[in-house]
This record gives C-alpha cells, structure tokens and sequence, in this order.
C-alpha cells in the first residue's frame, strides 16, 4: 500500500512538471521533488490511527449517553465541583504566572548579570522535569514538615500541601516556560526606536513602560497566559500528590476521569473528557479572539 | 554590577555611559533582578535539589538499593523499551510530515499543521482515555481483541501507543518551520543534477536538518520516558510488568517509601538536566540552523 503511495507520488510529480500550463493547481502546486505521495499518505494514515480515530473514540463514546445522560453526567456536584477547581486554579496559576513569568522575561532579556544563560536555560526545566517527579518534590517541599510548608506553617499558620493553594503552586511550575518562552523573542524584537521616541519626547521610564511596551507585548502575554492556562486545566502528574485529592475541594478534573474510569464508568469518564475537552476549547477561542482585537488595536 | 550596556540596541545605536533614558535606575533593576531570581530559585530550583536531597537522606546505600531492586530495574527497562519504540516511530513521521508540508503546497496544510499540533492541547489523562475507550475490556474494539488474545490496555501496546500520542508533534513541529525557512532550492538543484529521490534526501535533506532532528529527538525523548497521566490510565499498574519509572515513582511514594521513590525520580531528574544541558548546548552552537531558536 504504501509503495503504491510512492510510485502514485513519483508519477503525479513527474506529472506536475510537466502540465506547468495549469495556472491554479486543483489539489497542489508542481513540483520536481519527489516522495509527495509517500510522506503525505504516512502523515494521514498515521495521524488518522494514532490522534483522530481515537479521539473520535471518545466523542462517540460520551455521545452513546445521549444529551440528557451527557448532561446528568456533566453536571453532578462533584463533576461541577472539579470544574470549578481545575478551571479557577488553572486560571490563578496562569495569572500567577503571566506576572513573574513577564518578569524573568524582561530581566533575561534586559539585564546583565552573573549566571544569565544558566538562569535561561533553567527556565526550560518544567518542560523537561517529569511530572510526577515534579509532583513528587512540590508535595515533599510543602508538606507540614517539608522546608518550605514548615516555616510557612509555623510563621504564618499557612497550610498548602493538601489545599488548593498547592494545586495553584503545582500549577504555576508546570505553566511558568510557557509565559517565559512566548514574551521573550517579542521583547527582545521590540525596537529601541520607539522607547527612545518616547524618552525624547519627554516621557518617564514608567509611562514608558506603561505606552509603549506594555501593548507591544500584551498579545503575547495573553499566548502564554492561555498556554499556561491550557496546560494546567489538563495537567494530572505534579498536582495529584500535592493536591490531598478530596472531592469537591481538591478534586481536579483529570483525576476525576480516571476515577470514573477505575470503576469502570467508560460512558461517564468519556462525558467529563469530552467536556473538558469543550470548556478548554470555548475558553481559547474567547482568548484568541481577544488577542486579534488587541493586535487590531496595536495595529502597527 | 557592569554600568548600563545591558539594552540590546543596534550596534549603529551607542547606547550613552551612564544613566540613559533607556533603562532602569540601578535599584529598580536590582530589585526586578533579585525578585525574578528569588522567584525562579523558589519555584524551580528547590524543587529540583529536593529530588536529590530526599533520595539521598538515608545516604548512598539505601540510594543504591532502592536503584537496583528488581521491580526498579524492570520499570527502567519498559521505560527504555517503551522510549525506543516511540521516538522511532514519531521521528519517522516528523520526518516524513515535514517533508509533505514543508517541501510541497497543497489543499488543507494548515488545518493538517494543526491537527498534528492537537496532542498538545489534550490533557494527558484523555491521551489514556482514548485507547482504554478503543481497546480496553468495554471499549469499541474490545471484545473483538479479547477473542483475538491480543492485549494492549494494560499492557507494553497500550503504554507505547499513550506515548506515542502524547509525543507524537515534538519532531515534526521543530522540524517543520525549519525546512520551510530553507525551502527546496537544494533538493531541486540536487535532482536536476541527476540525484535520485533518496540520494538527494539522505544527501542534502538530511545534512541540513540533522541537528533540528537531534533537538526534536530530544525533546521527544524527555516526554517519553517521563509521561506519566498517559501511560498511567492505560498501564494497569502491575508492579515489574506495566510499570514505567514514573508509575513506579507513584507507587512507591503512596506506600511511604519515600527514598525509594525519590531515588527512582532522581534518575529521571537527571535525565531532564541531561535534556536542557544538550537543548541549551544546541541552542548556544547550533542556533542558527534550529527552528526553535530563530522566534
């Protein structure tokens, strides 16, 4: 099958070289390359078995119950309750992380110090650390006598392993490279042009600041903070051993699936995916519609 | 602390001795450094020595020990099983995926750049899901499977074909900007020169790609042996048969065998300073023929 792809793939471009008169291709423009049809048809019978019949799977699945099982499904208390959680504190960690994220961008990017590249490259360490082992480390750190949730228990009577503030701190480690990675190619191709035209014309560093930086990068700090978002309403591995996992508290959305799913509950773990998978999905769009109007606004 | 030369400014721009209207009094630059420093020393650092720190509390034999039990060694040996067959299997399609994109136009590349894309915005708990639902015990293909004797939930299958969905755009996406940007002139001066199809890959697509390649590779092969929400829905949790490194972390840290746990998690730590040390030394001499680095 597949070397019937090729020769299909060597012939139309053999083909296409020679019909150049055909001013819009139908299908593809010419070329002299081969291997058209081979790579294309690997790409599409790989991804279509690995990623869209298997994701097809899933809405098939949850749409067996019907639209009133999928909506019974969806909207139990305790369901409601772990999308409560994992939305909010997804969204806490995000904003958390759109902050102190924009910050070490502009410090790596601005500044000089000792140690620069190595604080940079450390930056990655989230994408490369497994999660479980940042779970794992997250819940030893802030447990009542790791280092830090001694100290922030005895000081300040602050509990975080076990609550939801250690799912927004979980969160916020795995969401951090996201904001970091999206502002700072845009803040190191911002022109010095515009900030000198501002200073010439008399503005402070903060008005600056305020004018002319903070609305070059906004749409990129929106990116990351969607991206950070995203990544922690699906994030199961570094939140379940800090989370303390109670239903309806601590309860995330991803441990609630595999809940239904040890005990069997297929239709319903597919229900609370395939909504999760929907709210996600409805949230980005509103994002990415607020970007375009920010970038129309910024239009330069 | 050197006096501000820290603008990246045109060369053509001198940027003036001494206090300029383009940066910061030395105090608030200070203080922007220390806190982005305390920050990431908090969030990302401390975690980091907290591995190494609690795996070896109980000192270098019990470290050692809990390293080479057998259910340790025979969780490293399905993680590198289970990372061997996939980073092939994904680098094939990275490879063969940016060759269709990057080398041809055609109807429907961007809705197909965006499906490729898809596995990263999916939770990798629904990365699981989805094989249980197809193949598992009540799922679609079920019964048909059982009859077959053919096991994959709960089995090595299920756990490659998880890891291969969660790794699945890490080559192809660093390889596609890349190809792109140095687009077909080499290849088609290559065939029109006599070169056949596969001389002018291995030849001259390869050598300009390879070390975008290795970085994919890379990635690709930190995700791998590192996933844990995937592999975890599908695995059954059989301890020395369907348990990956992390899944062996999990368990022993729910059975308060804390330096075990962390002893095994300390050597997927050190995979991922491996990882960023390789990333960042790629990035630092390579940078320029990377997809990734060029924004």
């Amino acid at each position: 099958m597949v070397a019937a792809a090729d020769s299909d793939g060597a012939l139309a471009g053999k083909g296409g070289a020679v019909t150049v008169r055909a001013p819009v291709p139908l299908f593809r423009k010419p070329s002299i390359l081969p291997g058209f049809g081979l790579t294309l048809g690997f790409t599409l019978s790989y991804l279509g078995f690995i990623v869209l019949v298997p994701l097809a799977a899933l809405i098939v699945r949850s749409s067996g119950l019907g639209w009133s099982g999928f909506w019974s499904a969806v909207t139990t208390p305790r369901v409601l309750a772990a999308f409560e959680v994992s939305f909010g504190l997804s969204f806490a960690a995000a904003l958390t992380n759109a902050i102190f994220g924009f910050l070490v961008a502009w410090v790596l990017v601005r500044y000089d110090f000792p140690g620069k590249r190595l604080v940079d490259a450390l930056v990655d360490l989230p994408f490369a650390l497994p999660t479980a082992v940042a779970g794992i480390a997250l819940s030893a750190l802030y447990a009542p006598n790791g280092w830090l949730g001694k100290p922030l228990n005895e000081l300040f009577g602050m509990k975080v392993a076990f609550t939801p503030l250690g799912i927004a701190i979980a969160l916020t480690f795995i969401g951090l490279p996201f904001v970091v990675r999206t502002v700072q190619p845009i803040l190191q191709d911002l022109p010095a042009e515009e900030e000198e035209a501002a200073a010439s014309l008399g503005a402070s560093r903060f008005q600056t600041f305020c004018s002319v930086i903070l609305p070059a990068i906004l749409p990129a700090l929106v990116t990351g903070f969607a991206l950070s978002f995203a990544r922690g309403v699906g994030e199961y591995g570094s939140v379940i051993f800090i989370a303390g996992n109670m239903p309806g508290l601590t309860e995330i959305l991803p441990l609630l699936i595999v809940i239904k799913l040890e005990q069997y509950d297929y239709a319903g773990a597919a229900a609370v995916g395939t909504a999760m998978l929907g709210v996600s999905f409805v949230m980005l769009l509103i994002l990415n519609l607020l970007q375009q109007w920010m970038r129309s606004r910024h239009a330069r | 602390m050197p006096a501000d030369t820290s603008i990246t400014a045109p060369a053509s721009i001198p940027v003036p001795p001494g206090r300029s209207a383009l940066t910061e009094p030395t105090w608030v630059r200070a203080l922007l450094i220390g806190g982005a420093l305390l920050f990431l020393a908090l969030f990302l650092l401390l975690p980091l020595v907290a591995v190494f720190a609690e795996a070896l509390r109980r000192g270098f034999g019990a470290y050692w020990l809990a390293l080479t039990e057998p259910d340790a060694v025979a969780a490293i040996e399905l993680t590198l099983i289970v990372a061997a067959i996939s980073v092939p299997a994904n680098l094939l399609f990275g490879v063969a995926a940016s060759w269709c994109v990057a080398k041809f136009d055609f109807r429907g590349k961007n809705l197909l750049i965006t499906l490729i894309d898809l596995p990263f915005s999916v939770s990798p708990v629904i990365s699981g899901l989805i094989y249980v639902l197809l193949f598992g015990m009540n799922g679609l293909f079920g019964s048909y499977l059982r009859d077959m004797g053919v096991q994959i939930i709960f089995a090595v299958p299920g756990l490659v074909l998880a890891t291969i969905f969660v790794t699945f755009p890490f080559v192809a996406r660093e390889l596609i900007p890349l190809m792109q940007e140095q687009g077909s002139d080499e290849e088609e001066a290559a065939l029109v020169l006599g070169a056949s199809g596969w001389q002018t890959f291995w030849r001259v697509t390869i050598p300009n790609i390879k070390w975008g390649l290795l970085y994919g590779v890379l990635l690709c092969n930190a995700r791998a042996m590192g996933e844990f929400g995937a592999v975890s829905v599908v695995s059954g949790h059989i301890r020395g048969e369907t348990n990956t490194m992390p899944l062996h972390v999990e368990i022993l840290y729910n059975e308060y065998n804390f330096v075990a746990a962390f002893a095994v998690a300390s050597l997927l730590a050190m995979l991922a300073l491996v990882t960023l040390v390789v990333k960042t030394a790629l990035e630092w001499r390579f940078g320029d023929e990377l997809a990734a680095s060029r924004h």
